[in-house]
C-alpha cells in the first residue's frame, strides 16, 4: 500500500498534470485558508457517534470498502485506490476525520474519493437528487469507528 | 496523467511487497510479443486487463460471440429496405473492399448534417436519405449488426479521427465531459480510467477505459452492445443521471474517446466481461 505522504505527493503532481494543457477544467483557487479551520469540523450533530453502527455503515452505505482497505476481515476484496485505514485513528483526529468524509476535496480538489455529505452536486441521478450519500448522525457514525482503529 | 505501464506493474509489486491486498491480476507482460498489437505507448486496450479466457473468445472469430452480429450485418448489407428499394451494397459495393478503414474514423464531422456523427448515426442517414427507410433504434439489432459489420471492417487498423476544424468544438465538449465530476459519487471519467487504472474498486480491475474495441460482446450483458451503452453504464455506476444514447453529449464524448485511443487499432467485436 502506498503510504499517506506518497499519496499527497501523487495527488500533488497529478494536480500540476491535470493543470497542463490537456486539462479542460480550470485549476481551482485556493480557497480561503479559514476554510481548512479544523473548528469547522466539529461535530454535525448532539448526539455521539456511534463505533458498532459505524463499522456497519463503512462496509454497506459508505462503500468505503470500495477504495479502502479495512480491518473487517469477513469482507473479500477490500479495494487500494485509497491508504489503508487499518490505524487511520491514531493518525487523524475525529475533527480531520469528519472534514475528510463531509468533503475530502477541500484537502485534495482532485481526490476520487465521494464527498459524503455535500449537496451542490452536477447531474446527479434524479432517484437522488437533493441528498447526500451519508446523513448528519451516520458521519458521526463512520467518524466514530474511524476514531477506534489504532 | 501520464503513468507509464512498467510505473503501474512496478506499483502493483510494491502493494504486495509491503503487503497490502494482493488481487490476482489477469497476467500481463508489456514486452510479451503476444501483447504487442494491444499496446501503443502508455496507451493499453481493455483487452490487456481482461481474463486469459475472455482474451481467447475474442481471439478466435468462432468463438467469439460478436461475431454473431458480424454475419447478421453482412446479411443486412446485401438486404434491400425502403421506398428506393436499394441495399447498401447498391451504392458502397463489396463492404470488405469500400469499407476498410471507414470505421476506424468515425466519429466524424459530416458536412451535410452539420455536426459530428458517429458511425450509427452515419449509417441511419444512409438509410433516411438514400434508401427512403426508417431510422433503426439505437442498441438495435440491426443497428448493432451493421455497425459491427462495418468497424469490423477496420479490424487492425489504427484508430484516426479529425478533432480539429469543423470537428474542433465538439471535440472540446468530450473532452470537458470526461473532465467533469458527475453524479452522487461526484466522479469524473478520468479519475477511474486516467488516476487509477491498474488499481481495483473491490473486485473491480480499473482498465484505460479505450473505447477501441465497440461495439463490443459483454459476458455481463450476455450480448453485444455499443459503446453508448457502456458509457451510460460507467454513469449509472456513479449515480449520475445517465444521457439518451445516441445523444449529442455521449456522441462528442466518442469523439474525445476515438482521439484518447489513437494509436490503438480497432478490435470490433471485443469481447469484455
Ligand atoms: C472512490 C474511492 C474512495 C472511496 C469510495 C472512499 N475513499 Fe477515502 N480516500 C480515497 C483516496 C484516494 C484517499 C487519499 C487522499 C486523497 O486523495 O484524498 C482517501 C483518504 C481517506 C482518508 C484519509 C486517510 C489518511 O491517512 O490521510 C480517510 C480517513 C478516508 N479516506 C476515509 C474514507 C471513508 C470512511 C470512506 C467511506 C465512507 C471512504 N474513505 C471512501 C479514496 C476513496
Ligand atoms: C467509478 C469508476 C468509473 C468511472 C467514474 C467511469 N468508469 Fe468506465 N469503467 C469502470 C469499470 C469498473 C469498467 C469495467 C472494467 C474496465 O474496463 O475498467 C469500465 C469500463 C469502461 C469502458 C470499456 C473498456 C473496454 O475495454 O471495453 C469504457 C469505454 C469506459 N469505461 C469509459 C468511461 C467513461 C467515458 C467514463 C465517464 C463518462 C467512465 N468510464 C467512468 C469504472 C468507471
Amino acid at each position: 500500500m502506498l503510504t499517506p505522504i506518497t499519496r499527497v505527493a501523487l495527488a500533488a503532481a497529478l494536480a500540476v498534470a491535470v493543470a497542463g494543457p490537456t486539462a479542460a477544467a480550470p485549476r481551482k483557487k485556493a480557497p480561503e485558508r479559514g476554510y481548512y479551520d479544523v473548528t469547522r469540523m466539529a461535530p454535525l450533530t448532539d448526539q455521539k457517534g456511534d463505533p458498532v453502527k459505524g463499522r456497519d455503515l463503512v462496509v454497506k452505505k459508505g462503500l468505503c470498502l470500495s477504495c479502502h482497505q479495512m480491518p473487517i476481515p469477513e469482507e473479500a476484496d477490500h479495494g487500494d485506490v485509497g491508504p489503508t485505514l487499518d490505524e487511520v485513528g491514531s493518525r487523524l483526529q475525529p475533527a480531520e476525520l469528519r472534514l475528510r468524509i463531509v468533503d475530502p476535496k477541500i484537502i485534495n480538489p482532485d481526490t476520487p474519493m465521494p464527498s459524503f455529505y455535500k449537496k451542490e452536486l452536477h447531474r446527479v441521478a434524479k432517484k437522488y437528487e437533493g441528498q447526500t450519500i451519508l446523513t448528519a448522525q451516520e458521519v458521526e457514525d463512520v467518524v466514530a469507528y474511524l476514531a477506534t482503529l489504532k | 496523467m501520464k503513468k507509464s505501464i512498467l510505473a503501474a506493474a512496478g506499483a502493483t509489486a510494491l502493494a504486495a511487497a509491503l503487503g497490502g491486498p494482493v488481487l490476482a491480476d489477469p497476467p500481463f507482460d508489456p514486452k510479451d510479443p503476444k501483447f504487442a498489437a494491444y499496446i501503443s505507448g502508455d496507451k493499453r486496450s481493455g483487452y490487456t486487463f481482461a481474463e486469459p479466457e475472455t482474451r481467447g473468445m475474442q481471439d478466435d472469430d468462432f468463438t467469439n460471440p460478436g461475431f454473431l452480429w458480424v454475419e447478421k450485418g453482412q446479411k443486412l448489407w446485401s438486404k434491400a429496405d425502403g421506398s428506393a428499394n436499394k441495399a447498401c451494397q447498391d451504392c458502397h459495393g463489396k463492404a470488405e473492399d469500400n469499407m476498410k478503414g471507414v470505421g476506424a474514423s468515425y466519429p466524424r464531422y459530416d458536412v451535410r448534417a452539420q455536426k459530428v456523427v458517429n458511425l450509427e448515426q452515419r449509417i441511419n442517414m444512409c438509410r433516411v436519405d438514400h434508401m427512403g427507410a426508417p431510422e433503426w433504434k439505437y442498441e438495435s439489432d440491426p443497428l448493432l449488426s451493421m455497425t459491427t459489420f462495418v468497424r469490423h471492417q477496420s479490424k487492425g487498423m489504427p484508430v484516426t479521427v479529425q478533432v480539429d476544424g469543423p470537428a474542433a468544438p465538439y471535440f472540446e465538449a468530450g473532452r470537458r465531459f470526461y473532465y467533469e465530476r458527475r453524479g452522487l459519487n461526484d466522479l469524473a471519467c478520468k479519475h477511474c480510467h486516467e488516476d487509477l487504472w491498474g488499481m481495483h474498486m473491490r473486485t473491480e480491475l480499473l482498465s484505460q477505459g479505450q473505447a477501441n474495441g465497440f461495439p463490443t460482446y459483454r459476458l455481463k450483458w450476455q450480448k453485444l452492445g455499443s459503446l453508448h451503452r457502456r458509457l451510460a453504464g460507467c454513469n449509472e455506476e456513479i449515480r449520475a443521471e445517465p444521457y439518451p444514447l445516441g445523444s449529442p453529449e455521449y456522441t462528442n464524448l466518442e469523439l474525445f474517446l476515438a482521439w484518447r485511443a489513437q494509436g490503438l487499432t480497432v478490435e470490433t467485436p471485443a469481447v469484455r466481461k
